[in-house]
């Protein structure tokens, strides 16, 4: 097997055995990124020199007897949301182009210290905000498994990088499903930690109180490898929580025994597609004949997580976006032309004693902010700023914010009722495989509708798995999910590790990993 | 008299003297150059989080119980959101419906105005002055002060913004920000509009400000922007009709006690000459926000395009909300030490003060009042210490611009001098020689009075020399009995050149003593 199409616990192995070294395997993931990403477009900056460079600093202490961190030298892909000091980082914005953190992200820090090497920023929706990736201000992302279609978002060019193996590992950022999501349609692992068991800070914000860092990987073993790096508390982080890590790689291979896992009957309504369905349903006998149990739950309040989410999410977001402003950095409109467009337009309102039309016109600071952000940001961002703001305006707030808190504490509760009765709870994590570029652009609730399995757990606050459980009749990936009461990603990750031993759907890399271009 | 009443409330920012900011670890210290005291954080970056700071949240507390305030068991944070480019991140971390600390109350030493009249009877209406505490009597010492309770509506803590300066200079309009300043944690207090008159509202920012100085919370400086006033003011109108409230005018921009107290009364005429021009009552139009300019001692309207009034409001998701444990107030409360309200309490009954004496010394700080406890009982009269730290610590204090702590001469020393005045070893102006040489060579009371020959002398020899020179102006005589008494004051000059040593009270009495013996000539 090539080097770039094995499992990053294989090729740590490698590495510390000095089989490999880190040079050659970053080099072969640079080549992996040259032969098939300007079809994939999963990055949106490679970083071959500084790759190249760290790759050989570590080979070079390794080499001389020194210690080496726990990743040992492994390509890792970072979605562009997380900042990397003095270079780009954009959070796929053209607001943000030129913005160069002065600053490390906590999870950029500690990839550092247990020396991975960053190969490149990920392509993702603007922002984070979406599900395709098609929302990035500078181009879209494809599925590897077929290029007209998506990779799914917001992390999509995240779990692309990992699907078409291109880096054995990418760090990605959930705030309604946006790592479990892609990570289902393109038939890999992908893990949302419970809310605050990973920093948040330096992570470019969408929804605060939502938002979460994950790892992708191709197993199980992959992601509790990159997650025992990533995890832990932060003293910049006041919503990180102080928690030991524990070693996720270690209790990883202990079998799960007496197992209960909940099934919810609603996730199996309306909405669901057959295909994906039958693999779900096949995924829990593959539990049953390892010795789980099945229990019935109910979340009686699922059903309204996508409008709770929408109104929470685009609140905190229209409040978190406020910055960009054009003036202490980012996009800022052509001020010379704004300011003669101005005068021109107060010459005309004056000649025409038009005074109604004086009143409103914008001051030259007000125009600027206007301007800046109308041609910085995108539409799906506009649209979520303008949601927020309403719903956050005098009137509203009661109607929509307060009542969607009330749910919110209500999805919580189910869950808390739930796990009760179950260790875990598992069901589909897309109603649907991936669907074509384009498909749903023009209609963007239902686009909002494929976070439906998702965006529940990101309102609780707990974690959830995503991995690869069968293919369609068309080639594409079904993934599967699991969501497990806070801070038990150990669960999750055994659970995992258990089917993905247990069967052999994540081996199998698209056909534009084995076939020349 | 005017047919109105004032009503004031004020809205207090104190910058507290921590060493770094609210939300991050950036000095707070003033006069940096511009933006050499930010970070990520303070100017807003993408992905910078805030995390608060332990020390600026105890600092309020400890106010908060100084002001007598209640204390929310669990408390959290929110956005204010506005946009202007001084507010980096498009919102202010602050406190919105539920702030750390609310319902409390300062006590005032109230100017007692010719609007107030015949004591509160006329004002109870309002509701608004409480009654004095319990033992205090309404009216204290010096007849004009008067105690009242402002009453505290909240305090909560927020950060700061930067700072904006346009320059029009060379006709280009040019703007600069300033974010040293952006993320300094501030401390609002919100009153009750319980203030009834430019004195009262001048003696209630003196009286907080005294308060916090205690505290060491804050440095207090107005002109630093350490201490910021904005005030709610307008005015209930006595009409046939009864009684017509205006409405209410928020004036900002005030640098000084004195910039507030004057912006108040020049807005009490201004706001009845517009009542008595439009008949605008309150709720008829907005709230109107006006600014004060110094130089021509007025206030003027701002534009109110700029005014946003919905800001918002979001719990901070970024912030965690804070809990404070009933142990934890404990501990703070025992460490807020004697505040000026009980240590002017204690002046007065334990050394015999009039409630203007205290004020004087507890006006000047807690070391000087530790001073003055030291001198009072080292000399063992308090009236006599307090006389001497006002007519000669103090006068000498801000002559050379010294605190208390730089005044060369410590209390043991000083109160070997008042004993020896006391005693009538020497009299108070020989006295006040004495201390003027002490603090050019630093020696002792003793040693001085004995460099300046200084004894005393002996009853006979007073005699002697009142009779010797009785004798020798016959026409002093005369005039003293004919009762012109500024006659004494010359012969009392010629003994003191005669003898320095003289102690003219007593000398005055012997005189007085003679002549009455004398026979009319
Ligand atoms: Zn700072």
């Amino acid at each position: 097997m090539r080097l770039v199409e094995q499992t990053a616990t294989q090729l740590l192995a490698q590495l510390n055995a000095g089989e490999v070294t880190s040079l050659e395997l970053t080099r072969a993931c640079l080549d992996q990124i040259h032969r098939v990403d300007s079809r994939v477009k999963a990055f949106l900056r490679v970083r071959s020199d500084a790759a190249i460079a760290t790759a050989e600093e570590i080979d070079q202490r390794r080499k001389n007897g020194q210690p080496v961190g726990r990743l040992g030298g492994l390509p890792v892909a970072v979605k562009d949301l997380l900042c990397t000091a003095g270079e780009p980082t954009t959070a796929a914005s053209r607001m943000l182009e030129h913005f160069h953190p002065p600053y490390d992200a906590t999870v950029i820090a500690r990839l550092r210290s247990a020396d991975a090497v960053i190969v490149g920023k990920t392509n993702m929706d603007e922002f984070a905000m979406g599900g395709s990736t098609e929302n990035s201000g500078f181009f879209p992302t494809r599925n590897p498994w077929d290029l007209q279609r998506t990779p799914g978002g917001s992390s999509g060019g995240a779990a692309a990088s990992v699907a078409a193996r291109m880096t054995p590992l990418s760090v990605g950022s959930d705030t309604g499903g946006s790592i479990r999501q892609p990570a289902g349609l393109c038939g890999i692992t992908g893990l949302k930690p419970t809310y605050g068991r990973v920093s948040r800070y330096g992570v470019i914000a969408f929804a605060s109180s939502l938002d979460q860092i994950g790892p992708l990987g191709q197993t199980a073993e992959d992601v509790a490898l990159l997650l025992e790096v990533i995890a832990g508390h932060d003293p910049l982080d006041s919503t990180s929580v102080a928690r030991p890590v524990p070693r996720y790689t270690q209790s990883l291979r202990e079998p799960l025994k007496n197992l209960r896992l909940g099934v919810v009957q609603e996730h199996y309504g309306e909405g669901l597609n057959h295909e994906v369905a039958a693999a779900v349903r096949e995924a829990i006998n593959v539990y049953k004949s390892l010795g789980a149990r099945i229990v019935e739950i109910e979340l009686p309040h699922a059903r309204y997580g996508i409008a709770t989410y929408y109104v929470i999410a685009p609140c905190e977001a229209s409040s978190n976006l406020a910055r960009y402003d054009g003036v202490h950095y980012g996009h800022r409109a052509d001020e010379k032309r704004l300011i003669t467009e101005l005068a021109v337009e107060r010459a005309r309102l004056e000649q025409a004693s038009d005074q109604a039309g004086l009143d409103r016109l914008d001051n030259a600071l007000v125009k600027l902010y206007r301007r800046s952000r109308a041609e910085g940001f995108g539409a799906e961002v506009k649209r979520r700023i303008m949601l927020g703001t309403y719903a956050l305006s005098a009137g509203y707030y009661d109607a929509y914010y307060v009542r969607a808190l009330k749910v919110r504490r209500l999805i919580r509760n189910d869950y808390d009722a739930a796990f009760k009765s179950c260790d875990l709870i598992v069901g589909p994590v897309t109603p649907d495989t991936a669907f074509n570029l384009g498909e749903k652009s023009a209609d963007p609730l239902s686009l909002y509708l494929v976070d439906l399995y998702t965006v529940t757990a990101n309102l609780a606050g707990i974690g959830g798995i995503a991995l690869p459980c069968g293919m369609s009749k068309a080639g594409l990936p079904i993934g599967f999910q699991l969501q497990g009461p806070a801070f038990t990603e150990e669960t999750l990750l055994r659970a995992a590790y258990m089917f993905q031993q247990a069967t052999n759907g994540h081996q199998h890399p698209p056909a534009i990993v084995t076939t020349n271009a | 008299m005017p047919p109105y009443t004032l009503i004031i409330g004020l809205e207090t920012h104190v910058q507290l003297s921590t060493a770094t900011k609210l939300f991050c670890r950036c000095s707070t210290k003033f006069g940096a150059l511009p933006n050499t005291q930010t970070c990520p954080v303070c100017i807003g970056m993408p992905g910078t989080l805030p995390v608060m700071n332990r020390e600026a949240f105890e600092l309020s507390l400890r106010t908060a119980l100084a002001l007598n305030c209640s204390i929310h068991q669990f408390t959290k944070w929110d956005r204010k959101q506005y946009y202007y480019p001084d507010l980096p991140k498009g919102y202010q971390i602050s406190q919105y419906d539920l702030p750390f600390s609310y319902e409390g109350w300062l006590e005032i030493q109230a100017p007692l105005s010719l609007g107030q009249g015949n004591g509160a009877g006329a004002e109870g209406s309002a509701g608004t002055a409480t009654p004095s505490p319990q033992h205090a009597p309404p009216q204290r010492g010096r007849g004009s002060l008067v105690s009242k309770r402002i009453r505290i509506i909240r305090a909560h803590l927020e950060e700061d913004a930067g700072k904006s300066t346009h320059d029009e200079t060379a006709g280009v309009a040019d703007s600069r920000i300033d974010l040293n300043r952006a993320g300094t944690p501030l401390l609002e207090i919100v009153s009750h509009p319980d203030l009834r008159s430019a004195a009262e509202t001048r003696a209630y920012l003196a009286e907080l400000k005294l308060l916090l100085t205690y505290l060491g919370v804050s440095d207090c400086n107005m002109q630093e922007g350490s201490l910021r006033v904005d005030a709610n003011i307008n005015l209930h109108i006595d009409t046939p009709q009864g009684k017509i409230a205006t409405p209410i005018v928020e004036v900002k921009n005030m640098n000084s006690f004195r910039a507030v107290e004057r912006a108040m009364e020049y807005e009490a005429p201004r706001q009845y000459e517009v009542w008595q021009e439009t008949g605008q009552k309150l709720g008829d139009v907005p709230k109107q926000t006006r600014g004060w300019d110094d130089v021509h001692e007025r206030t003027y309207g701002q534009r109110r395009k700029e005014e946003s009034s919905d800001y918002r409001y979001l719990p901070d998701p970024d912030l965690v909300p804070v809990t404070i444990s009933a142990e934890k107030l404990e501990q703070l409360r025992a460490t807020l030490g004697e505040l000026p309200a009980q240590l002017r309490t204690r002046l007065e009954s334990t050394y015999g003060l009039t409630a203007y004496d205290s004020e004087v010394l507890v006006n000047q700080g807690r070391e000087l009042v530790d001073y003055f406890v030291q001198l009072a009982e080292l000399c063992g009269n308090g009236k006599q210490a307090s006389n001497w730290m006002q007519q000669d610590v103090m006068r000498v204090m801000g002559e050379q611009h010294l605190s208390i702590a730089e005044y060369p001469i410590g209390p043991a020393a000083l109160a070997e001098l008042l004993k020896a005045v006391k005693a009538g070893e020497l009299d108070t102006t020989r006295g006040r020689e004495v201390l003027a040489r002490m603090l050019v060579t630093r020696n002792s009371a003793a040693v001085v009075i004995q460099d300046l020959g200084i004894e005393k002398v002996d009853e006979s020899d007073m005699y002697a020399l009142c009779q010797e020179l009785l004798n020798a102006n016959p026409k002093i005589v005369d005039d003293l009995k004919s009762g012109k008494q500024q006659a004494a004051g010359s012969l009392i000059g010629q003994a003191k050149k005669r003898n320095p040593n003289i102690n003219p009270a007593r000398f005055r009495e012997i005189l007085a003593e003679l002549v009455a013996r004398e026979p009319t000539s």
